[in-house]
């Protein structure tokens, strides 16, 4: 029999099917978590989801827990602004950076500014939030008080997912093939009629990915933005109006908030999950559109 | 194949027949290579390379692989300016004008002299897209002419029956074959004077191959042609004049440039006449 016991090949098997295990329990662990999480907040948000109608989180009076009204629109809409005008600042300033390492800097340049850009990604967020707080808030309060502003959470989001937009953008467009470019070139094609033609086409998937990661992070976001926003329930009307994130509003309230009030704190979590679970799925299909 | 053969696709032609260019083989050189040297790093590649190469011909550069070949078709369309580290010395005149001038712009001179790769690449993109992105760039923008472009150059290159009801199509959903023939037709969209090509056949399987070996010997007459090829048949099934490189010491050197029949029948030198019968290469 080849598959004897003593054979070496019997033995690589086993170790093989051994790994193969291993790695199999551990993912299971990891996606095991992940649901545990959704279960715990559907049921710490049970309470109130069987007893309130929907509707109440849209059409109550205002945003006041303890007095049983439990608008959530005002928070969700300063999550949405917040997150879409950090995005619109940061999708050009992205794609220029990852263009710029890619066709225009000389290499050590290049080099040198994606290590910047590095660095930046790994920047703790409540570091951001202090730089807002200390510098970015007193500026804005200059122009046009009280500082603490939709303004500022956006910008401090800006300067958070700018590097994770630029290095998926890099990523993408470094991947393009060589032999396209080539051929663009031989086509008599300028740079920029090149990128704009050929490889901006070529990897705008995996932008788009990037992207789409980037607003995840954005709409979760917490610590930076409360440290900048104002945290004031309310529709902001300007950009200089102090907005409330649902993420900052879990972060201010958990520690008081009790029975219902409680419930509907893990609702809002629950929204944001939501949202983010969206987003992420929207990637999940664009990466498999990419290698389709 | 044979010649015959390739003469009579030429009724089939949808451009007419020669008269579109010079005739053929008529000895007027369309690019005066004088001189030419490579290098990449400091590293010789190409040796002092002077040949002329006739208007509306098919030229075949033949040789071992690293020997050059390449390196010569990119240096004539200055894609070479593309490679950090590469250096050309010598002249290059296309149509008696140096591309190395000052005032030659490389853009222009790549509209001229057009190029097709060894692997099919069309752009990933529609079929339309991929013809009509180049015209655009060259400042043709009006519609029905990229329209009549598009149609004409796909007919020329035998792909307009297979796809013009799917233009908008992704290029990639092309077979090998189809793509490699896009891609020429793409080239051939700036009415080039000459299309270089790098072992267009090589990726693609014998069938395909031969399409393509057609269209080639279509072209022959209105455009000037040079080809890459390490397929010995073809370049003698094709080629009206062929340039026969090796390797010597480090850097490539033409050793022998002369009319196909010459080159296969009775080389002059010993090299050529090693390899072209398979003894060496």
């Amino acid at each position: 029999m080849i598959l004897s016991e003593r054979n070496t090949l019997f033995r690589l098997i086993l170790i093989d099917k051994l790994l193969i295990g291993i790695l199999r329990a551990g993912a299971m662990l990891a996606a095991l978590v992940m649901l545990l999480i959704l279960f715990f907040l559907v049921d710490e948000s049970w309470p109130v989801l069987s007893k309130l109608s929907i509707v109440r989180f849209i059409d109550d009076a205002s945003w006041h827990p303890l007095e049983g009204a439990y608008n959530l629109m005002p928070m969700l809409s300063g999550t949405v602004l917040t997150s879409v005008g950090a995005l619109l600042l940061t999708i050009p300033l992205s794609l220029a950076s990852a263009l710029f390492i890619v066709f225009y800097a000389p290499i050590h340049l290049a080099t040198l500014y994606k290590r910047l850009i590095e660095l930046l990604s790994g920047i703790p967020s409540v570091v951001f939030g202090f730089w807002g707080l200390t510098t970015l808030v007193p500026l804005i309060n200059q122009w046009n008080p009280p500082g603490a502003s939709l303004l500022a959470a956006i910008l401090v989001l800006t300067m958070m997912i700018l590097p994770t937009v630029t290095l998926t953008a890099y990523t993408a467009l470094a991947a393009v093939p060589e032999e396209l470019l080539r051929n663009a070139a031989a086509l008599g094609l300028s740079r920029w009629g090149m990128i704009k033609g050929v490889a901006l086409p070529a990897a705008k998937t995996g932008i788009a990915a990037g992207i789409i990661l980037a607003a995840a992070r954005a709409l979760g976001e917490t610590m930076a933005v409360l440290m900048v926003a104002g945290n004031v329930v309310q529709y902001p009307e300007t950009l200089f109006d102090p907005v409330r994130t649902l993420a900052a509003n879990i972060a201010l309230e958990t520690a008081y908030a009790m029975g219902d009030h409680r419930a509907v704190l893990f609702v809002s979590g629950l929204l944001l999950m939501l949202l983010v679970m969206v987003l992420s799925g929207m990637a999940g299909l664009l990466e498999k559109q990419r290698h389709a | 194949m044979n010649s015959s053969q390739c003469t009579d696709k030429l009724d089939t032609f949808t451009l007419g027949p020669l008269e579109a260019g010079p005739a053929c083989c008529d000895p007027q050189p369309a690019i005066q290579v004088r001189n030419l040297s490579l290098l990449y790093d400091g590293k010789a590649a190409l040796d002092k390379v002077t040949l002329d190469i006739y208007q509306g011909c098919i030229t075949a550069l033949i040789g071992p692989s690293g020997c050059g070949k390449t390196s010569f078709l990119s240096a004539i369309n200055r894609l070479t300016d593309l490679i950090p580290g590469c250096n050309v010395t010598g002249k290059i005149l296309v149509h008696d004008q140096d591309i190395h001038h000052p005032d030659t712009h490389a853009q222009t001179l790549r509209r001229q002299v057009g190029m097709v790769f060894q692997k099919p690449t069309p752009f990933p993109l529609s079929i339309r897209r991929n013809l009509s992105l180049p015209l655009n760039e060259h400042g043709i923008t009006q519609k029905t002419e990229v329209a009549s472009i598009t149609e004409h150059v796909l007919r020329d290159v035998g792909l307009w029956d297979e796809v013009h009801d799917r233009l908008d199509a992704s290029a990639l959903s092309l077979s090998g074959g189809q793509q490699q023939r896009l891609c020429i037709a793409r080239a051939l969209a700036l009415k080039p004077q000459i299309l270089l090509m790098d072992e267009p056949c090589s990726a693609l399987d014998p069938l395909a191959s031969g399409i393509v070996e057609d269209l080639i010997c279509r072209l022959r007459g209105r455009y000037t042609i040079v080809i890459v090829t390490h397929n010995l048949a073809q370049a003698r099934r094709i080629a009206n004049y062929a340039a026969f490189f090796w390797v010597s010491g480090r850097a490539g050197q033409l050793i022998e440039f002369g009319r196909c029949q010459h080159i296969f029948e009775s080389p002059s030198h010993e090299l050529t006449a090693a390899y072209i019968n398979g003894v060496r290469g």
